[in-house]
């Protein structure tokens, strides 16, 4: 179960990982204790098996129900769902929440939000723990030192009856992205830069720890960001090591722990970063001053250029599946190769998502959008009720208003497109979520993955825009 | 679970790299009830053309995709989000079995829970097996979980499945993963036990 002795470099990932492994079983498979399950309106599958057994959640105080998919962003109760199927989606979470006995944040909660968002916000979210979620953006919250991954269906009906899931163990990947980010360029930028230099399929099988000046520098909001994005890399999770700006991002927060306790666990938390010496199985290196404010022209997160790029010919591409990819993402969003990204007209603009949808990304838009206006619509949907509140009292709000953006209620709106809230077949969307697949916004709809403050340019010029010339 | 041993059928040959859960079951269909079937959601939105009717062009809308119970995939298949239901419209639909370079993670234990085996195969091999489809659309492969390898058609020959032991045996015996961890019961109730002293606010 430990390694072969005590005094044997280990990552941050493996240290975590060996905490949690109750047993290894002969086939190499782990039983791995897990701390927090976090359930959305989408884990309606796992209650179904619950209850075909018989059984209840076994550890009802270590799971946490938040309710995000499926919740209209134009009103607080189900009443307000786009749809009655869609309502019955949010009454059945209520339900199933009620019938666990879980401690919940309905649509109504001031608590409420993304559950990527919330989680860490509450301290539900802390370094050393492993965390799961029917989600595959789970990976955001390894932001804070943790091991944090999307599962199934069938896995959260495991966790849920045993507070255990039977995994096998990834490999190790460290991205060191050292240097220091040009002005406009952020954590989003660092990703797209990522994925698209180790493609989609780049991370697959790995967990990833970032490292290096650039990731030291970034605060959790931005950390938040990068990890969030590992799994559009195809890595199993992505991780920061805990240091003084993840402690002091916790202390406080409502389910972190106080006092003596808090002693206590800071005394474990100073012991999980990686120790010197400790070797991956892989390790990419970037230069963060090299990097540009990026912007996807495709159908994967991989298809992503420097805002000062053209979009590339598919007959460029070495592999014949990856041409054949190329040329059905450029039909897919009407685009021709040669032409440049910067001036490329967009129909809408979509800030949110759990990938940007925090204080940060708020106010990083709302610095572009000052005195501004937007030329084309565009809505912003903020991660959880508190940084809407919180944007309110800050003014950021009255800028998006005055800017004619539309300032939402909080859930996972526009980049699941699940809850009614759709970009329109054809149309063409500057968005600071994580996924340009085909149909993801909405059927026909075309996705340009951009950050926030790229994002707000694109509003006021009604085309992809270079933020660093505003 | 239902159980597999060993499937041998014609071959169903759906071409794309990073073919995203999106693209299995767009998400406006993961409201309903696994009762009424996942079946008529699989790969939706990109087996229609723009009017909603069935693209003959598609490669499971061709007679000869009827019956096949295996799916020749791309790289990086089932990538993106987390969401069961693409392995439910998957074995929905009667496959049971994958053959791919790789595979996102989580949808590859999403379909290992559901009886479905996906199947690594180098490109090499993925490309020569569509090859040999698109020659003839009849041939077969048998995926022989208990032997633990796959036997493509003629002379590309038998490979390796390499999938863990304790995920295989799942497969072969059907069994029920909850009921199994159960017997484990005393370990994780211990390793709990000590993980809370250490940590009292988690339990609270």
């Amino acid at each position: 179960m430990t390694p072969a002795s005590d005094t044997t470099p280990r990552t941050l990932f493996g240290k975590i990982w060996d905490a949690h492994e109750i047993l290894r079983h002969p086939s190499g498979q782990s039983l791995l204790y897990i701390d927090r399950d976090l359930i959305h309106e989408g884990s309606f599958h796992a209650f179904a098996d619950l209850k075909r057994r018989n059984l209840r959640p076994r550890r009802p105080q270590q799971i946490f129900g938040i309710a995000d998919h499926y919740v209209p962003t134009l009103g607080r109760s189900a009443d307000d769902a786009a749809s009655p199927a869609i309502a019955r989606m949010i009454r059945t979470f209520d339900e199933n929440m009620e019938w666990g006995g879980l401690r919940h944040f309905g649509i109504a909660s001031r608590e409420q939000g993304i559950v990527h968002v919330v989680a860490p916000e509450q301290g539900i979210t802390l370094p050393g723990l492993t965390i799961v979620c029917s989600d595959s953006h789970t990976s955001t919250q390894g932001a804070l030192g943790a091991i944090a991954f999307g599962i199934g269906q069938s896995e959260n009906a495991h966790v849920l009856a045993t507070q255990t899931l039977w995994q096998m163990r990834p490999k190790t990947m460290r991205v060191t992205v050292d240097g220091r980010l040009g002005q406009g360029v952020t954590a989003k930028d660092v990703m797209l830069a990522l994925i698209a230099r180790i493609g989609a399929a780049g991370a697959g099988g790995h967990a990833i720890e970032y490292a290096g000046q650039v990731v030291r520098d970034m605060s959790i909001e931005a950390r938040l960001t990068m990890c969030n994005l590992s799994i559009e890399a195809a890595a199993r999770l992505g991780m920061v090591a805990p240091d003084e700006t993840t402690f002091r991002y916790v202390a406080g927060r409502h389910y972190a722990p106080t006092d003596q306790e808090w002693d206590l666990a800071m005394a474990q938390w100073r012991a999980l970063p990686t120790d010197d010496g400790a070797t991956f199985d892989r390790e990419v290196e970037l230069d963060g001053g090299a990097i540009a404010p990026m912007v996807t022209w495709g159908t994967s997160p991989e298809d992503a250029v420097p805002i000062t790029g053209r979009i590339p010919d598919p007959a460029s591409f070495a592999s014949a599946d990856k041409r054949k990819a190329a040329a059905k993402s450029l039909e897919y969003m009407d685009l021709a190769p040669g032409t440049e990204l910067d001036g490329l007209p967009i129909d809408r603009v979509f800030i949110g998502s759990c990938t940007n949808s925090r204080i940060e990304d708020l106010r990083a838009a709302a610095a572009i959008l000052k005195d501004r206006k937007a030329a084309i619509p565009a809505i912003v949907v903020p991660g959880s009720t508190q940084v809407r509140e919180q944007a309110e009292a800050e003014g950021l709000a009255r800028i998006f208003r005055e800017a004619g953006f539309e300032w939402r209620q909080s859930g996972c709106s526009m980049c699941a497109a699940m809850n009614g809230d759709v970009v329109g077949p054809g149309e063409r969307c500057a968005s600071t979520s994580n996924r340009n697949f085909v149909g993801r916004q909405g059927p026909g709809a075309r996705t340009h993955l951009v950050s926030p403050a790229m994002a707000a340019a694109a509003a006021i010029t009604g085309r992809l825009t270079d933020v660093r010339r505003l | 679970m239902k159980a597999f041993t060993r499937e041998t059928s014609t071959v169903a040959y759906v071409p794309g790299v990073n073919c995203d859960t999106d693209q299995i079951i767009p998400g406006r269909f993961l409201k309903a009830d696994r009762a009424e079937g996942y079946d008529k959601f699989l790969f939706h939105d990109i087996r229609r053309d723009a009017d909603g009717n069935l693209d003959p062009g598609f490669p499971l809308n061709r007679p000869d995709a009827e019956g096949a119970r295996i799916l020749l995939v791309e790289d990086n298949f089932g990538c993106g989000s987390s969401r069961e239901g693409a392995v439910y419209a998957l074995a929905d639909a009667g496959i049971r079995a994958l053959l791919a370079p790789s595979f996102g993670d989580i949808f590859f234990n999403n379909a290992l829970k559901n009886g479905i085996v996906p199947v690594r195969l180098p490109v090499a091999t993925c490309e020569a097996l569509a090859d040999r489809l698109a020659a003839d659309p009849q041939a077969t492969v048998t995926v022989d979980l208990e032997a633990a390898q796959v036997i493509l058609p003629g002379d590309l020959g038998a490979h390796p499945i390499t999938i863990d032991a304790f995920a295989r045996d799942c497969l072969l015996q059907g069994l029920d993963e909850i009921e199994m961890t159960f017997t484990y019961m005393d370990r994780i109730t211990a390793f709990e036990a000590e993980r809370m002293a250490r940590n009292p606010w988690l339990g609270r």
